[in-house]
């Protein structure tokens, strides 16, 4: 476990340090340290802060991931596929639309509007179905691109462009400032909810069992679900909508950690933030200097890893 | 005294049951399909909070206990677990140690409890195999291997040999009733030789309502159980005989 998450800790840093050498322009290391533009420039205001985007919403989409996993006990579940990332996007529309550029307050709303819709429709008495719920995302995700697409309609110009640009799930360039308050946000949700990892285990085997074992399962649902709601409003907010990411990370360290959400979550966070960045140093690069969205890239790769898990998942039900 | 039940009631499932169990011993809650056993044993495990009436534990409401202090005491286990996840059988057995120790690590007594809860149970042969890949046997061994852990005084049971076969569920019976001259043990169960042979004390359940309540000879005759299974049946020697054409 301890050692685990070591390796999570130098891959992540071996990331970060690496990362930021790679690009369509080359930088020199002396100039830019000793301020000399344009390398200065570059290193510290374009490549540095959008790394570190790219790692606080990777971080927190892995952990998103891992938590509705968890909850709904539920492999598929992620919320790109429960249609939270959609609401979060419509809510960043509406805001784009109505002249105040993607604020988080508005997909902070979208976000916990989708959940809490979709958790309604797949409620059946004292349990979720499973196949209701992937359903329920899925027609969340067309019923909310809708009102994009009608919003795109209804928008000027220079919003259209805005709005075309955001939905592609891109990730930019941005102030340190605005890093700050993610970061003052995200950090300290994704360690609470990693602290509480061994209640997590109990509850990813069933609500009774954990409430049997002495966890007050309300409490952690709740906390679960906000935790989620507010990780992937914020996130999205900055970002667009950035998929699988919270499929593709958990699942491949299951595979090697097994289920304990003491190793599986600290290290979905780490690995979550170093898969997300490395991917989009990947888009700025492959075709340099057009930059692919890095949504693009991450749903090429999450897209045909979802259906795998269909499939296998489906074996493990009826065979 | 364990539990004390006073006009305890929950929805439609069970109406103004009075009972008081003992501290040690094997209890076997019988009953038609629907006549409010999982029901009963759930209140029991403090997992339905919102029954009607009193129903007391050592003395205090069983809503007003907080669920970490009473997992201490009180431990349940399924009908059925369906995990989703790769847990190892160690691991889920390590689950009935969450009651006692909060930390991130688990604890050298953890580890000795669940060392000794699989070895009661037989099932360290299998401890780091995934729990998913176990039968059905197998699995039901880890499940109570993992309430063992709780070093529970009291043992939770919902049919816990429904999924077993013969050999599988004496073996399960002789277990528990080894396990009750130091715990109280309540099972749910529709096998009535077993509880004749093992139970201590049986629980009838009817429509909802406890029809009867006492020692296991006492209570199941023949006149009861066509009453409330309605079979015709004869006990003999402390086994007991259905016939199946009445």
């Amino acid at each position: 476990m301890t050692r685990s998450i070591a390796l999570s800790i130098v891959a992540l840093l071996a990331v970060l340090f690496i990362a930021p050498l790679i690009g369509s322009t080359h930088i020199d290391f002396t100039r830019a340290f000793t301020g000399q533009a344009p390398d200065y420039e570059i290193l510290f205001y374009a490549r540095l802060p959008r790394i570190l985007l790219a790692m606080l919403a990777g971080a927190a989409l892995a952990v998103t991931g891992v938590l509705f996993q968890c909850l709904l006990r539920d492999p598929l579940a992620e919320p790109y596929t429960l249609g939270v990332s959609s609401g979060a996007s419509v809510g960043a529309v509406v805001a784009i639309t109505l002249g105040f550029g993607a604020s988080s307050a508005a997909s902070l709303a979208g976000a916990a509007a989708v959940l809490t819709l979709v958790l309604g429709i797949a409620w059946e008495g004292r349990r979720l179905s499973s196949f209701t719920l992937l359903l329920a995302g899925v027609t969340m995700n067309s019923m909310c691109f809708a009102i994009i697409l009608f919003l795109h309609n209804l928008a000027s110009l220079s919003q259209s462009f805005a709005i075309s640009r955001w939905l592609m799930g891109g990730i930019d360039a941005v102030e340190y400032s605005t890093l700050g308050w993610l970061a003052a946000a995200v950090v300290p949700v994704c360690i609470l909810i990693i602290t509480r990892a061994r209640q997590w285990n109990l509850m990813a085997v069933g609500e009774d069992w954990a409430a049997s074992r002495g966890v007050p399962t309300n409490l952690y649902i709740t906390l679960g679900y906000v935790a989620g709601a507010i990780l992937t409003g914020l996130v999205t907010a900055l970002t667009g909508p950035i998929g699988f990411i919270g499929l593709i990370v958990p699942h491949a360290l299951r595979l090697r950690l097994g289920a304990d959400h003491r190793a599986l979550l600290p290290c979905s966070c780490l690995l979550g933030a170093a898969f997300l960045a490395l991917c989009d140093t990947l888009a700025r690069t492959v075709l340099a200097p057009t930059e692919i969205p890095v949504g693009v890239i991450t749903a090429l790769c999450g897209g045909p890893f979802f259906i795998w898990l269909l499939r296998s998942k489906r074996r493990s039900l009826w065979l | 005294m364990s539990f004390h039940a006073k006009d305890l009631g929950f929805n439609y499932g069970l109406a103004e049951a009075t009972f008081a169990l003992p501290s040690t011993g094997l209890v076997a809650v019988v009953g038609p399909n629907g006549a409010g056993k999982s029901t009963l044993i759930s209140i029991l495990a403090g997992l339905r909070r919102s029954y009607t009436g009193s129903c007391l534990y050592d003395g205090k409401e069983i809503r007003d206990w907080r669920r970490h202090d009473f997992a201490r005491q009180v431990a349940f286990l399924p009908q059925f677990l369906r995990v989703e996840f790769p847990f190892t059988a160690e691991q889920v057995v390590f689950m009935g140690r969450t009651p006692h120790s909060n930390g991130w690590y688990d604890s050298p007594e953890d580890r000795t409890e669940v060392d000794r809860a699989l070895e009661i149970t037989d099932a360290d042969a299998f401890r780091n195999r995934d729990f998913r890949s176990l039968s059905g046997g197998e699995r039901q061994r880890v499940i109570l291997a993992s309430a063992l852990a709780q070093e529970p005084k009291v043992l939770l049971l919902d049919e816990p040999a429904t999924f077993l076969d013969l050999q599988h569920q004496v073996a399960m019976y002789r277990l528990l009733a080894t396990l009750a001259g130091q715990l109280l043990v309540v099972a749910v169960t529709h096998d009535l030789n077993l509880a004749l042979r093992y139970a201590h004390h049986v629980l009838v359940l009817d429509q909802g309502r406890l029809a009867a309540v006492g020692a296991a000879h006492a209570v199941l005759t023949a006149e009861l159980i066509t009453r409330v299974f309605q079979v015709q049946a004869t006990v003999n020697a402390g086994w007991l005989k259905v016939e199946y054409d009445a």
